[in-house]
C-alpha cells in the first residue's frame, strides 16, 4: 500500500498554513509600516504577540491535548524565554546608550568602565550596580538566543523527570507544575534574583543597532511570529501524526495500558514536555520584544491557567482548535478590558464590559467544559457532518472528548 | 485641721489688696527661698547648686511645686518685698499671682511689679534632677512609674542617687522591682566605682532583657584606630589587627593611615584619570595616543611617563605600603577605659546571646506554629472536598475571600466588634455552604468522572467570583477589625512574644481539627462520606442517597473555608486577591501531608509553617525567598514520598 505523503494525510495542516500566509500577507500589505496605513502600528503588535500566543497554545495543545498532561506551567518557560532575549536587548541597547554618552570623554574608556556603567545603568533600580552572574553572556546574541531554547528545556528536563520518574500524574501534577510557576515568579520578584525584581526588564521594543521605526520592526516581529507559529503547528502536526502520535494518545487515554505494552511512559511524556517547553520559549522570546516590558508577574501561575482557558475554549486535541482559541479569547479579551465596548445601561446597574469581562470569562468557561468539550474546533466537525456517533457502552478512554473513533480507525 | 487652719489664715491675709509678706510661721518654703534669694536671682549654673540642694532636700511638699515652677520659668520674683510666687500670665500685662506655701492664688496684679525667673538650660538640667528625687517618691504609682520610664529612656548619672535614696521607701513590690533593675542598669552605666560595676554586670548576665543588652552593648564598643609605633599605653585594647589578615584589608588599613594623616594618599583612578586629561599634548599623553588609552595597561604606562616628566605625583609601591604598615599599629579600642568592665561586659553578652538565641528559638517555634494553624485552617476545608472526596476546587481560595468579605459585611451592619464576630462566623459558614451546595449542584456533578475538568471548570468560577468581588467591593483592602480583647500580644520577655489573634487562630485550629474527626468518625453524616467516597454503587446500594451526601459534605467543606475567611481576614487585609494568595499553599498543605488524612494535612500544615520560618530566620528580611524555598522543598519532597507524609494504604487509597 502506497504511503500518502504528510499533508495528503493531514489537510487541515495545509488549511491551515495558508491561511496563516495569508493573514501575514493581508496584514503586512495594510499595515502602517508598508505605507497603507489601514492597521495602526499598536494594532500590528497586538497581532503579532496573539501569534505568539497561539504558538504556546499549540504547545499546550500538544501537552494537555494530545499527552494529557495538564500542566499549569508553561507560561514559566514562555516567561523565560522572554527573559532570556529580554537580558540581550536590555544589555545591548545600555550599552550603546552609554558608549555615546561616554565618548564625549577626554579619555577614552576602557572596557570595563563601559560594563560597570552599564550595571548602574541597569541594576541601580534594584539598588546595585554589580552584574549578576545570571547576566553573563548577556552581550553574546547568539549564547542568549541559544539560552532562549536551553533554559526553558533544561528547567522542563529535571522538573519533568523528577515529576514522572516518581509517577506524579493527573491533578497533583498540574498542583505541581503550579507550584513550580508560582515558585519562579516568586524568585524573580525578588530584587537580588539578577533580573531586577518587579521592576522586570524593560524597553525591549527597541532593536539596539536597527535604525528602522517601530512601524516597520512591528511588521518584522509579525513576519517571524507567523513563521515561528507556521513551524511550531507543522512540528506539533508530525509529532503527533504518526506512531509517535498514536503512543502519546495512547498514555492520555490510558497510561497505564501503554505501560503495560512496553513503551516507556515516562520517556514520551518527558520529550513532549521539554519539546513543549522549548517551542513556548521560543515564542516568548517573539512575543515580549513586541510587548516591550516583561516583569515577574507574567510567569504568576494565573497566565499559565489562562493558557489552559484558551486550549479548552478552541477545543484540545486538535491543533487548530488551540491557535482558534488562543487568538479568539486573547483579542476579544483585549476588545473587552481595552475599554472599548460600549456599557449596557439597564436602568439600576450600568454594566461596564472591563469590570464585567471577567466574570464573563469565567462563566464561560464553565459552560464550554460541560456542555461543549470539543471547543470551537468542535464547530468544524458540525461543518465537516463528522458528528462522533453515539457510541453505547464505554468510551475508550478517560476523556469524553477526545477524538476517539479517527483513532480507532487509524 | 491644720490644713483648713492654713487656708483659713491665708485667706485672712489675703483680703488686702497686696498680699502681706507672710510671716514666719507657716511660710518654710518661702523662708528657706528668702535664704537663697541672691543665688535664685541670679541664676548662674556655678552657684545655685547649694539652692536646689536645700530645696530638694527639705523634704517639704510645696517644694516639688518651686522647683516645677522654676523648670518652667513660672516662678516671679516680686520687686518689692523679694518674695516668690508662682504665676500664669492672664493676658499680656496682668499675672494671676499664687503662694508656694499654700497654693492659693493671690489674685491678679499687673506684672509691672513682677520678675521672672529665666532659668538657663544648664540650671534647668539640674532642676529636672532634683525633680526625678520627687518623682520617684511620688504617692501616686502611676507617676512613680512614668518617672522609671522618663529615666529608662533619657539615664543620667545625676538620676542614679535619687533612685537609690528611692529604693527604701517603695512600698509596691513591683515598682520596688523595677527600681532595683534600673538602679542595677544605671550602676553599671554611671556608676564610678568599678567594684560595684563589675558586681552589677556579673548580677544582669543572662538577662535577656532589651534594657540590659542596651546597656551592655556600648561597654563593649569599639572604635578601630592606628597609632605610630606601639599601641599607648593605657588604651583599653580589644584586639590587634594586622594588615590583610582577618577583617582589616590592606586597602582599609591604608585608608585609615591615610586619613590619619600618616601616609601619602594613594593615585586613585580619577586622580590618574584628572592628570592624563589634564596633560594631553597634541593627541597624546606621555607619548601614548588618546584613542589608546582605552586600556588600564595604557593608561597606566602613560602616566609612568609623567610621573617620570615630574608632572604628577607616583604611585605609592606596596613596598612603601609595607613599611608603613610595619611602623604603625592597627587596633580596636573599648569607649569603656577599664578593661575590668569590658571583660566582664563581654562575658554577659556572652551568657545573654545563649539566652537570647534560646528565647529565639522558642519565639520562632511559636511563630512557625501560628502560621502552621494558618495553613491548616485554609486547608481544613480542602481536605473535606479534595482530600475526602477527591474534588479539585479552585474556587476554594474564593470561599476563604467570600467569608471574610462576609465578615467585613457584618462588622459594617454590627458595629460592636465582639458581636460582629461571633454573628460573622456562622453567617460567614451559612454564605459558603450555600455557594458550595450550588456549586455542586450546578457544576462539579456533572464532572466527577472527569477531574482535570473539575479543575478548569473551578478554575472558570474562581475568576468570576474573585472580579464579582473587586466589582462589588473595590480594588482596595477592607480591613476586619478584631475586637478589643484579641489585641495585644502575649509577651513572656522582650524576645518572645505572640498577638492574642495567632493564638486564637491556633485555638480555632484545635477546634477545627475536633470537629473534623468528630464529623468524620462519629456521625452519620461522616460515615455515609466515607461510605460513598470509597464505593459510591456500594453506599448507594445500602439505602444512602450519594447525591446528597456528596452535597452536604462539599458545602461542609466549603463552610469551613469560609469560617477559616474570617480567621484570615481578622489578621491579613481583606482584597478580592485574599483567597488566590492561599488557594497554592492550601493545595500544598493537603498533598504533602497526604490526601485523605487529616493527620496529614496537620503534618503537612506543620511541616510547611516550620520549614518556611525556618527559612525566614535563616534569611529575615526575604520572605519571598522562604516561599521560593518552601516550594521547592515541597517538590523535591514529593519525590520521595509522592503519596504525602501520611499515605493511605490499601483499598482506602483508591487506586
Amino acid at each position: 500500500m502506497r504511503r500518502e505523503s504528510f499533508f495528503a494525510r493531514n489537510p487541515s495542516v495545509v488549511v491551515f498554513l495558508l491561511c496563516l500566509a495569508a493573514f501575514t500577507l493581508v496584514v503586512s500589505v495594510m499595515s502602517e509600516g508598508a505605507g497603507a496605513g489601514l492597521i495602526s502600528t499598536s494594532f500590528i503588535k497586538t497581532l503579532g504577540k496573539t501569534l505568539c500566543l497561539c504558538l504556546v497554545a499549540v504547545a499546550m495543545d500538544l501537552v494537555w491535548g494530545y499527552t494529557g498532561i495538564l500542566s499549569l506551567g508553561h507560561f514559566a518557560f514562555f516567561g523565560l524565554g522572554g527573559y532570556m532575549v529580554g537580558m540581550w536587548l536590555m544589555y545591548q541597547r545600555t550599552h550603546d546608550i552609554v558608549a555615546a554618552s561616554m565618548a564625549n570623554a577626554t579619555i577614552p574608556p576602557t572596557e570595563q568602565e563601559i560594563v560597570d556603567a552599564i550595571g548602574t545603568q541597569i541594576f541601580g533600580v534594584v539598588g546595585s550596580s554589580e552584574f549578576p552572574p545570571v547576566w553573563a553572556f548577556a552581550d553574546s546574541l547568539v549564547i542568549q538566543l541559544a539560552l532562549v531554547v536551553l533554559i526553558p528545556g533544561l528547567l522542563a528536563l529535571v522538573f519533568g523527570w523528577l515529576a514522572f520518574r516518581s509517577r506524579v500524574t493527573g491533578v497533583y501534577l498540574s498542583i505541581l507544575t503550579q507550584a513550580m510557576t508560582l515558585a519562579l515568579s516568586l524568585y524573580l520578584f525578588q530584587n537580588d534574583s539578577g533580573l531586577r525584581g518587579n521592576n522586570g526588564l524593560s524597553g525591549l521594543q527597541n532593536l539596539p543597532g536597527v535604525e528602522a521605526s517601530q512601524a516597520v520592526v512591528s511588521i518584522w516581529f509579525l513576519w517571524a511570529s507567523a513563521l515561528a507559529l507556521g513551524l511550531g503547528y507543522l512540528l506539533a502536526a508530525w509529532v503527533v501524526s504518526g506512531k509517535f502520535g498514536s503512543v502519546i494518545r495512547g498514555i492520555r487515554d490510558d497510561e497505564a495500558r501503554v505501560r503495560f505494552l512496553g513503551y516507556s511512559v515516562e520517556g514520551y511524556k518527558l520529550f513532549i514536555f521539554v519539546l513543549t517547553a522549548v517551542i513556548a520559549g521560543i515564542a516568548g522570546a517573539l512575543y515580549y520584544p513586541q510587548a516591550g516590558i516583561i516583569n515577574p508577574a507574567e510567569v504568576a501561575p494565573i497566565a499559565s491557567i489562562y493558557l489552559a482557558v484558551w486550549v479548552a475554549i478552541g477545543g484540545r486535541g486538535r491543533l487548530y482548535g488551540a491557535v482558534i482559541g488562543a487568538a479568539f479569547v486573547s483579542l476579544v479579551s483585549t476588545w473587552f478590558t481595552g475599554g472599548q465596548v460600549p456599557s449596557v445601561n439597564l436602568g439600576f446597574y450600568r454594566i461596564d464590559w472591563v469590570e464585567w469581562w471577567q466574570v464573563i470569562l469565567g462563566l464561560s468557561f464553565v459552560l464550554v467544559t460541560l456542555f461543549a468539550p470539543k471547543g470551537i474546533g468542535g464547530l468544524f466537525d458540525l461543518l465537516a457532518g463528522r458528528i462522533v456517533p453515539n457510541r453505547h457502552g464505554a468510551d475508550y478512554g478517560p476523556d469524553k472528548g477526545s477524538f476517539q473513533e479517527a483513532e480507532g480507525r487509524e | 485641721m491644720r490644713h483648713l487652719f492654713a487656708v483659713l489664715a491665708a485667706l485672712i491675709f489675703l483680703v488686702p489688696v497686696l498680699p502681706q509678706p507672710a510671716s514666719a510661721q507657716g511660710t518654710p518654703v518661702q523662708d528657706l527661698l528668702q535664704q537663697y534669694h541672691d543665688e535664685i536671682v541670679k541664676s548662674s549654673r556655678t552657684t545655685i547648686g547649694p539652692a536646689i540642694d536645700a530645696l530638694a532636700g527639705s523634704g517639704l511638699a510645696a517644694a516639688q511645686t518651686v522647683l516645677q515652677k522654676w523648670q518652667n520659668k513660672e516662678m516671679w520674683v516680686r520687686d518689692e518685698d523679694g518674695l516668690f510666687f508662682w504665676a500664669e500670665q492672664v493676658d499680656r500685662d496682668t499675672l494671676r499671682i499664687h503662694d508656694f506655701d499654700t497654693g492659693a492664688a493671690a489674685g491678679e496684679f499687673p506684672d509691672d511689679g513682677f520678675k521672672q525667673m529665666k532659668p538657663n538650660s544648664g540650671i534647668r538640667a539640674l532642676l529636672a534632677a532634683a525633680l526625678v528625687r520627687f518623682q520617684l517618691t511620688d504617692p501616686d504609682p502611676a507617676l512613680r512609674r512614668d518617672a522609671l520610664q522618663a529615666i529608662q529612656r533619657d539615664a543620667e548619672a545625676s538620676h542614679l542617687d535619687p533612685l537609690r535614696d528611692s529604693l527604701e521607701g517603695e512600698s509596691d513590690p513591683a515598682i520596688l522591682a523595677l527600681k532595683q533593675r534600673l538602679e542595677r542598669l544605671l550602676t553599671i552605666r554611671f556608676d564610678e566605682d568599678e567594684a560595684a560595676r563589675l558586681a552589677a554586670i556579673e548580677e544582669m548576665s543572662g538577662d535577656i532583657g532589651l534594657d540590659v543588652r542596651a546597656t551592655l552593648n556600648p561597654l563593649v564598643a569599639t572604635v578601630r584606630k592606628v597609632s605610630e609605633g606601639a599601641i599607648p599605653e593605657g588604651t583599653n585594647v580589644a584586639r590587634e589587627l594586622k594588615p590583610g589578615r582577618g577583617d582589616l584589608s590592606r586597602d582599609t588599613a591604608y585608608e585609615m593611615l591615610v586619613a590619619a594623616d600618616m601616609a601619602p594618599a594613594r593615585i586613585t583612578n580619577a586622580a590618574m584619570l584628572s592628570a592624563l586629561g589634564a596633560n594631553i599634548d597634541g593627541g597624546s599623553v606621555g607619548g601614548v595616543p588618546v584613542a589608546q588609552l582605552n586600556t588600564d595597561a595604557a593608561r597606566e604606562r602613560a602616566y609612568r611617563a609623567l610621573v617620570e616628566a615630574g608632572k604628577a605625583p607616583p604611585f605609592v609601591s606596596e613596598a612603601e605600603i609595607d613599611a608603613a604598615f610595619d611602623t604603625h599599629s592597627f587596633y580596636d579600642a573599648y569607649a569603656e577605659a577599664s578593661p575590668a568592665v569590658t571583660a566582664a561586659a563581654e562575658e554577659a553578652l556572652d551568657a545573654i546571646s545563649f539566652n537570647v538565641g534560646a528565647s529565639q528559638a522558642f519565639d520562632l517555634t511559636l511563630d512557625a506554629l501560628s502560621l502552621a494553624s494558618i495553613f491548616f485552617l485554609a486547608a481544613i476545608g480542602l481536605a473535606i472536598t479534595f482530600g475526602v472526596m477527591g474534588v479539585i476546587n479552585m474556587a476554594h481560595g474564593e470561599f476563604i475571600m467570600m467569608g471574610a468579605y462576609t465578615g467585613y459585611v457584618v462588622q459594617q451592619l454590627i458595629p460592636n466588634y465582639t458581636v460582629s464576630i461571633l454573628v460573622a462566623l456562622p453567617l460567614a459558614f451559612a454564605v459558603t455552604f450555600a455557594a458550595g451546595v450550588a456549586m455542586e449542584r450546578l457544576v462539579i456533578r456533572w464532572l466527577y468522572d472527569r477531574p482535570l475538568e473539575t479543575l478548569l471548570a473551578t478554575f472558570g468560577i474562581s475568576i468570576a467570583l474573585q472580579q464579582i468581588a473587586k466589582n462589588i467591593f473595590g480594588t482596595q483592602a477592607r480591613p476586619l477589625t478584631s475586637p478589643s480583647w484579641l489585641d495585644g500580644a502575649w509577651t513572656l520577655n522582650d524576645v518572645v512574644s505572640i498577638s492574642y489573634i495567632r493564638i486564637a487562630i491556633f485555638v480555632l485550629a484545635l477546634i477545627f481539627l475536633a470537629l473534623f474527626l468528630f464529623i468524620m468518625k462519629k456521625t452519620r453524616l461522616g460515615l455515609e462520606t466515607r461510605a460513598v467516597t470509597q464505593n459510591p454503587r456500594m453506599a448507594a446500594s445500602m439505602g444512602i442517597n450519594p447525591d446528597k451526601v456528596n452535597m452536604l459534605t462539599f458545602g461542609l467543606g466549603s463552610g469551613i473555608a469560609g469560617i477559616a475567611g474570617v480567621a484570615i481576614g481578622l489578621f491579613a487585609k481583606v482584597t478580592s486577591e485574599l483567597g488566590q494568595d492561599y488557594i497554592v499553599q492550601s493545595f500544598m498543605t493537603v498533598v504533602v501531608g497526604g490526601v485523605g488524612n487529616i493527620w496529614g494535612t496537620l503534618a503537612g500544615a506543620a511541616m510547611i509553617g516550620f520549614f518556611q520560618k525556618g527559612v525566614e530566620w535563616l534569611n529575615p528580611s526575604n520572605t519571598l525567598a522562604a516561599q521560593t524555598y518552601m516550594i521547592i522543598f515541597i517538590i523535591i519532597f514529593i519525590q520521595f514520598r509522592p503519596r504525602g507524609i501520611i499515605a493511605l494504604k490499601g483499598r482506602a487509597a483508591g487506586d
